[in-house]
C-alpha cells in the first residue's frame, strides 16, 4: 500500500501554517505594492507580479502533494497528473498571451484603431 | 485498503479491475480523472481571461480599485481585506476535510462526522461571501458614465490626503426637471419592457459636472506610473460631448468599473468557482449523512470521504489562482 496509515496531523497542520503565512505575505504585498518590485520589469512582467505567480505555484504545490495526498501516491500516479497539466496549461497559456500581446500591439501601433 | 473496498468477484483478475498499477481505487482514479479535465477547463478561462488582459493592458481596470468593500465598514476603503478572509475560510475548510480524511484513516466515526460538518460550514460561510462580493459588484458604490464609444469615465476629486479619491454622482449631480417615464408591461406602452432608467440622466451629470470645479474625471487609460489618467479641469469638461450613458455598477453589458470584459470574466469565473463550492458543500453533506448513519463504518473504510476530499482540495486550489490572477495580479 502506498499510504502509511499513521496520523499526519502534525503535517496538516504545518501546511496550514505554511499556506496561511504565504496568503498573508501575497496580501500584505499587494496592499503596499512596492514600487521597487511594482515598477521593475522582468521579460515583460514586474516582479511583484512574478513573485504572485511563484508563491502561487508553491501554494498549489503542497495543496496537492499535502492535502491531496499525491505525495503518498505511487510517482506513476503523480506524473500522469502533474505532467500533462503543466505541458498543456503553459503551452495555452504562452500561446493566449503572446496572441493577446500582438493584438494590443497592433492597436497600439499600426493604423487600426480600437474605438472602444 | 484495496482488499476492503473492492469487494466485487471481480477481485484479483488483472483485466476486470482487480489489478491496481498505481495502487489507487478505481473510483480515486476516475476523481483524478475528472479533477485533470476541470482544471484544464478552468485553465481554459483563465488563460482567456489573461489573452483578454493582454489585449487590452493599457485600460485594464486595477483590482485594488474595483474590490474595495469589507462588511459592516462602510465606507472604508479596504482593498482585498475580504478576498483574504474568504481566502483563508477556503484554506481553513481544506484542513478540517483532510483532518477528516485522517480521521477516517483511523475508523474515528465520530471526529470524522465533526470534521465533515465544519467543512460544510466553512464552504457555506465561502459561498455566503461571494454572494456578498458578487452583490456589491452588481450594485456599485460611485456609479460612472459611459462615453460613446464604450469606455468608462469615473469622476474623482482631490482628497485632503493629497490623494485623488472617487466621487458618487449624487454628490454631484444636478437635478434638472424633466419628464422621465419608466417603460414598463404594467402600463401598457409597448409589449416588451425598456430597460431601467439610470438614477441620472446624462444631462444632469453634465451639468453637475459643470457646477463643481473640483470634479475631475479619471479614465480607463494607464499611465507610465500605472495609475489611471486624471483629466484636467479642460479636459474634463471637453469630455462632455462624448458622455454616452450613466452606468452603476455592473452587469454582463456594462460596468462602472471598466473594461466591461472584465465584469464578464469576474461573473463567469468566480460563479463557475461558486457552482463548484456549492456542489462540493452538496455532495459533503451527502458524505456527512452516510458517515453519521455508519455506512462507511460499515464497510470498515472511509475511502468515500476521501474522494470527497479530493474534490474539496481541487476546489480550494482552483481558488488560489482565481485570487492570484483576478485580485493580486
Amino acid at each position: 500500500m502506498a499510504h502509511t496509515h499513521e496520523s499526519n496531523t502534525k503535517r496538516i497542520w504545518f501546511v496550514f501554517a505554511l499556506l496561511s503565512v504565504v496568503t498573508i505575505v501575497e496580501v500584505f504585498l499587494g496592499i503596499i505594492k512596492p514600487d521597487a518590485l511594482y515598477k521593475t520589469d522582468l521579460f515583460r512582467l514586474n516582479l511583484l507580479n512574478w513573485i504572485f505567480i511563484i508563491l502561487t505555484v508553491f501554494k498549489a504545490y503542497y495543496i496537492m502533494w499535502a492535502f491531496m495526498h499525491l505525495e503518498g501516491e505511487k510517482s506513476s500516479l503523480r506524473w500522469s497528473i502533474v505532467a500533462p497539466l503543466v505541458f498543456l496549461i503553459i503551452y495555452l497559456v504562452f500561446i493566449l498571451l503572446v496572441e493577446g500581446n500582438y493584438i494590443f500591439d497592433v492597436f497600439a501601433q499600426s493604423h487600426y484603431k480600437w474605438i472602444f | 485498503m484495496a482488499a476492503t473496498v473492492t469487494t466485487t468477484a471481480t477481485t484479483g483478475k488483472t483485466w476486470d479491475g482487480g489489478n491496481e498499477p498505481m495502487a489507487a481505487s478505481y473510483g480515486k482514479l476516475m476523481m483524478w480523472f475528472f479533477i485533470v479535465s476541470d482544471a484544464l477547463t478552468f485553465s481554459g478561462f483563465l488563460a482567456a481571461y489573461g489573452f483578454s488582459r493582454f489585449k487590452f493592458i493599457g485600460t485594464w481596470p486595477i483590482a485594488d480599485e474595483v474590490f474595495t468593500h469589507f462588511p459592516f465598514m462602510h465606507g472604508v476603503d479596504a482593498p482585498m481585506y475580504y478576498v483574504a478572509l474568504m481566502t483563508f475560510i477556503l484554506i481553513f475548510s481544506s484542513v478540517t476535510m483532510v483532518l477528516a480524511v485522517d480521521a477516517g484513516h483511523k475508523l474515528q466515526k465520530t471526529k470524522v462526522a465533526v470534521y465533515m460538518l465544519l467543512t460544510i460550514v466553512g464552504g457555506l460561510i465561502f459561498v455566503g461571501s461571494q454572494a456578498w462580493e458578487w452583490k456589491n459588484f452588481i450594485s456599485g458604490e460611485y456609479g460612472a458614465v459611459e462615453s460613446k464609444g464604450g469606455s468608462v469615465l469615473q469622476f474623482v476629486k482631490l482628497g485632503e490626503d493629497g490623494n485623488y479619491e472617487r466621487v458618487a454622482l449624487e454628490d454631484f449631480a444636478a437635478h434638472l426637471p424633466t419628464e422621465r417615464q419608466e417603460k414598463r408591461k404594467s402600463n401598457g406602452i409597448w409589449f416588451e419592457s425598456a430597460p431601467a432608467l439610470p438614477e441620472y440622466t446624462v444631462e444632469e451629470i453634465a451639468e453637475g459636472l459643470k457646477a463643481h470645479p473640483e470634479v475631475v474625471i479619471k479614465t480607463e487609460t494607464i499611465t507610465k506610473e500605472k495609475t489611471k489618467e486624471i483629466l484636467s479641469r479642460e479636459a474634463s469638461l471637453a469630455k462632455i460631448s462624448d458622455f454616452g450613458m450613466v452606468v452603476k455598477g455592473a452587469n454582463l453589458e456594462h460596468n462602472e468599473y471598466g473594461h466591461k470584459l472584465f465584469a464578464d470574466f469576474f461573473f463567469f469565473i468566480t460563479g463557475f468557482h461558486g457552482f463548484h463550492v456549492f456542489s462540493g458543500v452538496c455532495f459533503n453533506i451527502l458524505i456527512f449523512f452516510n458517515v453519521v448513519l455508519g455506512t462507511y463504518e460499515k464497510r470498515r473504510s472511509y475511502e468515500m470521504v476521501e474522494k470527497v476530499g479530493l474534490y474539496w482540495h481541487f476546489v480550494d486550489l482552483v481558488w488560489v489562482f482565481v485570487f492570484t490572477f483576478f485580485y493580486l495580479v
